[in-house]
């Protein structure tokens, strides 16, 4: 098996190739057949590896060297692939999800201007995902992390014509950079510490040459943490993520499901040691994850776009993952990642639908009672929305967050508090789950809905649905019932979570945290069906509608980092123009130019001129000879 | 009989070549440019001749056949376009045909 | 043989002088037609029969006519010679005139400088040139055949009659 390894990100990388190349004289069909092919076959690859390691001895690990990739003084750096638990459970995701969303896209781009290009950066966006998973050294992982960007960038910016969206990828691009930055700093202090980029060797030999909570192992462990939380979509880097939503709706699915954002998650677990030896570190993780998942939660409350709603839900479910691995329950986080990416893609891919049926209508306000004209959609939105308001027992979101929330008191690195921030987050969560189902389903229908969605549209959609069900049964509470499945294969890679002592009953928690999910989807339901007579008082308040509009616009951290550092910037830029040394450039384009001018002249286009030309030249050649 | 000088016949291949210059010079018709390239190769050929006349070689005529084989090709061709811009064009002035500038 | 090469050496260059200070286009070819077979006579007189045939027959002949054909096709009659006439005014010859003037003052002046060489008279016949060109030259004969080939093609293809299609940037 393990020779096959590199077919896995091999494959959407040639699906790429073939057609970025070829791709203007393909017919549609063979486009979508390549496209969601190439995905498709890495997922049954994937699949197929993932049943042997489960059948192979606790602590397998596949590698495949594929070739020496280059080589100067102390630093190697090999094209080679490794797979472990952690990994694979990473590789599955991305390819299962991104197979799920590729085929859906096949009918949802259907009429688009450029098949080809979508189809092609989808490709090479999942080939770097899996780079940047597979990958046994941390050179490899960054080259897939900056693919990642790339790609990105080129998807959220793919209907280019609208100013609005081209901006919105320079904005992902650039405030990712910044994380980006950190991070290869972040690298290279690695390298300088141990003189080595291979993962399985830092991992071993920082536990030798560091002592828990030195200066060194505390600034890489933070700078590597900036690379997550820029990737990731964390604060204070959290501002592109809502923006990104200007991409087509699959994009979304893969950015916020299966790829992108989970490389922060993917980059702090891979380096757990180094976390580990650092407590600063993880307390700084575990605060930015609870801040976030707040505060993103409430923006997510407020907004009327269907997809910045999920949006801003993401980053607060990603924010949930961040805290989970800054209390050191790394397993819980692991196994939040994977219910949320169903039920994410799921969600974004409904939305897409709705959106596509509804003529591209984003705003939920002028959607609604749509329960009876789509069904299939209606359901399968609902069982996304149960699952991240986490309905207790049926859907999957619930038991990764239960893990989540009671881990936040009782493991190593918990705190109450930060268990009351993620529990005001559970009550969000599901206050604007029910919010989303009641606006855009129920009620009166205020926007006719064009042709409905196509089965290739919708079996993604069910069988999303029925892991979004499904995916949690596979970890239950210690409490309830003795299947944990999930955390035995994380814990073959990453510690196990540590509890403190004398805790209270977890079943008080988890009757807490039911409680609370309940009350939030209750609130929705009062709030937004029953059409209490406090929506329209708050509405007609002004201190409300200020507070609406804060979070709205995510906290107005947009215009705080262009009064911070847009606008001084720009300042400075606008000094700097006129200094001497642009004199110097701007002086070499003008002579340029004149230089232009005046040959320009000369090359006019006059056949008789340039006769004459030849023949000035002739005399003065023949004035020469007789001169001299 | 005094016999001919090898310069005589220079200097007339130089003027016939310089009449030839001066007419692509001054004529702004496409045809007559083409007329003063003839006659300008013409000059050179007829340069060569009296070379391979004043070394008693067969060389000076191999190349005024070449320079004959070019000539015609390049006629061929020339009047071809010639039918073309005055079909596309409706003009011959050389003048008019200067879509290079700019 | 010396009177002969003189006499047709001014009858060449009065020709050549009318070619280009004709405004009617015939008129040009006809005294090119007589500067061509004077010049041909010119090569009679150096002892190079081989070449005043084929100045006569191609040059005279072949080439001409073909300008002829294309000037007739072309339509090139009265109206071509009034704007000639309009075109060939006193100020347009004059620079060109005196700049080709000093070239071939010039060119004189470097013929000149060495000792001038009486030519011996003997004919170069044409049993010498073609030994010689189908001996040594035989390369550059192919290569001629290309060039003659690519012409044909390229004056057929050029020549087709086509739709008037401009590039899409200069249709109006």
């Amino acid at each position: 098996m393990e020779q096959y390894l590199y077919l896995i990100p091999a494959l959407p990388l040639i699906g790429f190739l073939v057609l970025s190349l070829a791709g203007k004289y393909l017919s549609r069909n063979f486009i979508a057949g390549i496209g969601a092919g190439s995905v498709c076959v890495s997922a049954l690859i994937t699949i197929i590896l993932g049943v042997r390691f489960l059948q192979s001895p606790p602590g397998t690990v596949y590698t495949q060297l594929l070739w020496h990739w280059f080589l100067t003084g102390h630093l190697s750096a090999d094209l080679s692939l490794r797979i472990d638990a952690l990994s694979l459970i990473f590789i599955c995701i991305i390819t299962f999800i991104g197979a799920l969303i590729h085929i859906y896209s096949i009918a949802f781009m259907r009429n688009d201007r450029d098949y080809a290009r979508f189809f092609a950066s989808m490709n090479l966006f999942v080939c770097a995902m899996l780079l940047l998973v597979m990958a046994d050294n941390l050179v490899l992982l960054y080259l897939g992390w900056e693919g990642v960007g790339l790609c990105s960038y080129l998807l959220i910016g793919f209907w280019y014509e609208t100013p609005a969206n081209y901006r919105a990828a320079n904005k992902a691009f650039v405030i990712t950079r910044i994380g980006d930055t950190a991070m290869i700093i972040g690298l290279f202090l690695i390298f300088k510490e141990l003189g080595t980029l291979y993962i399985p060797d830092i991992l071993i030999q920082s536990t030798q040459h560091f002592n828990s909570g030195s200066a060194t192992i505390t600034l890489i462990a933070l700078l590597l943490l900036s690379g997550g939380i820029g990737k990731s979509a964390q604060l204070p880097l959290q501002t592109w993520l809502p923006d990104a939503m200007a991409g087509p709706s699959p994009v979304s699915a893969l950015i916020h499901a299966a790829t992108m954002v989970t490389a922060g998650v993917y980059l702090i677990s891979r380096m757990h040691t180094i976390f580990e030896l650092s407590p600063l570190a993880m307390h700084v993780t575990a605060v930015i994850g609870a801040v976030t998942l707040f505060m993103a939660g409430c923006s997510a409350m407020v907004q009327t776009d269907i997809k910045r709603v999920l949006a801003y839900s993401t980053i607060s479910q990603i924010g949930y993952m961040f805290l989970a691995m800054g209390v050191g329950a790394w397993s819980a986080a692991i196994f939040h990642f994977f219910t949320h990416a169903f039920f994410k893609a799921l969600l974004f891919l409904a939305a897409g639908a709705v959106i596509e049926t509804l003529h591209h209508e984003h705003n939920i306000f002028k959607m609604g009672g749509l329960r009876k004209e789509m069904p299939v959609i209606y359901y399968t939105f609902t069982i996304g929305a149960a699952a991240l308001a986490a309905l207790p027992l049926v859907t999957a979101g619930f038991f990764s967050k239960d893990q989540i929330l009671w881990y936040a008191w009782s493991a190593g690195g918990g705190h109450p508090a930060l268990w009351a921030l993620a529990l005001s987050g559970a009550f969000i969560t599901a206050f604007y789950s029910t919010r989303l189902i009641l606006v855009v389903f129920w009620g009166d229908m205020k926007t006719t809905p064009g042709h409905l969605p196509s089965g290739i549209m919708t079996v993604p959609l069910i069988i999303l649905a029925f892991f979004s069900i499904a995916g949690g049964w596979i970890e239950w509470p210690h409490n309830l019932l003795h299947i944990s499945l999930f955390s035995e294969q994380v814990q073959q890679v990453l510690p196990v979570t540590q509890l403190k002592p004398h805790l209270p009953e977890e079943i008080v928690f988890q009757l807490i945290a039911v409680v609370v999910s309940l009350f939030g989807i209750y609130t929705g339901y009062a709030l937004y069906y029953r059409q209490s007579e406090l929506m329209t008082l708050w509405r007609q308040s002004a201190n409300v509608m200020t507070v609406r509009n804060f979070l709205l616009n995510g906290w107005r951290f947009d215009q705080l980092y262009d009064t911070l550092l847009v606008r001084p910037f720009l300042f400075i830029t606008r000094i700097n123009k006129s200094d001497v040394t642009d004199k110097l450039y701007t002086g070499i384009a003008d002579i340029h130019l004149q230089l232009n001018k005046l040959f320009s002249f000369f090359q006019n286009g006059s056949l008789r001129w340039y006769v004459a030309g030849v023949l000035i030249g002739i005399l003065f050649i023949i004035t020469l000879q007789l001169l001299l | 009989m005094s016999s001919i000088h090898a310069h005589t016949v220079l200097i007339v291949a130089a003027i016939l070549f310089v009449l030839g210059l001066a007419g692509a010079l001054i004529r702004r018709n496409v045809i007559f440019m083409l007329l003063s390239i003839e006659i300008m190769l013409n000059a050179a050929g007829l340069a060569f001749v009296v070379a391979g006349a004043r070394w008693q070689q067969p060389d000076g005529q191999i190349m005024y056949l070449f320079i004959l084989a070019m000539a015609a090709a390049e006629v061929s061709v020339a009047l071809a376009l010639v039918l073309q811009i005055h079909h596309q064009h409706k003009t011959l002035d050389i003048e008019q045909l200067k879509e290079l500038k700019d | 043989m010396p009177l002969l090469f003189y006499i047709s050496s001014v009858i060449a260059i009065l020709a050549t002088i009318m070619v280009i200070t004709r405004y009617s286009p015939v008129h040009a070819l006809l005294y090119l037609v007589v500067s061509f077979l004077a010049i041909a006579v010119i090569f009679l007189s150096l002892g190079a029969p081989f070449a005043a045939a084929l100045e006569v027959i191609i040059y005279a002949g072949a080439i001409m006519v073909l300008f002829l054909f294309v000037t007739m096709m072309l339509n090139l009659g009265k109206q071509t010679a009034l704007q000639e006439k309009e075109w060939l005014q006193p100020k347009v010859w004059i620079g060109p005139s005196l700049m080709a003037f000093a070239l071939l003052a010039e060119m004189i002046i470097l013929l000149l400088r060495p000792e001038s060489v009486a030519m011996p008279f003997a004919v170069v016949t044409p049993r010498q040139v073609s030994m010689s060109l189908y001996g040594e030259y035989i390369i550059a004969v192919e290569l001629v055949g290309f060039l003659m080939m690519t012409g044909i093609v390229g004056a057929a293809h050029i020549g087709k009659h086509k739709k008037k299609n401009l590039h899409r940037f200069l249709q109006t």
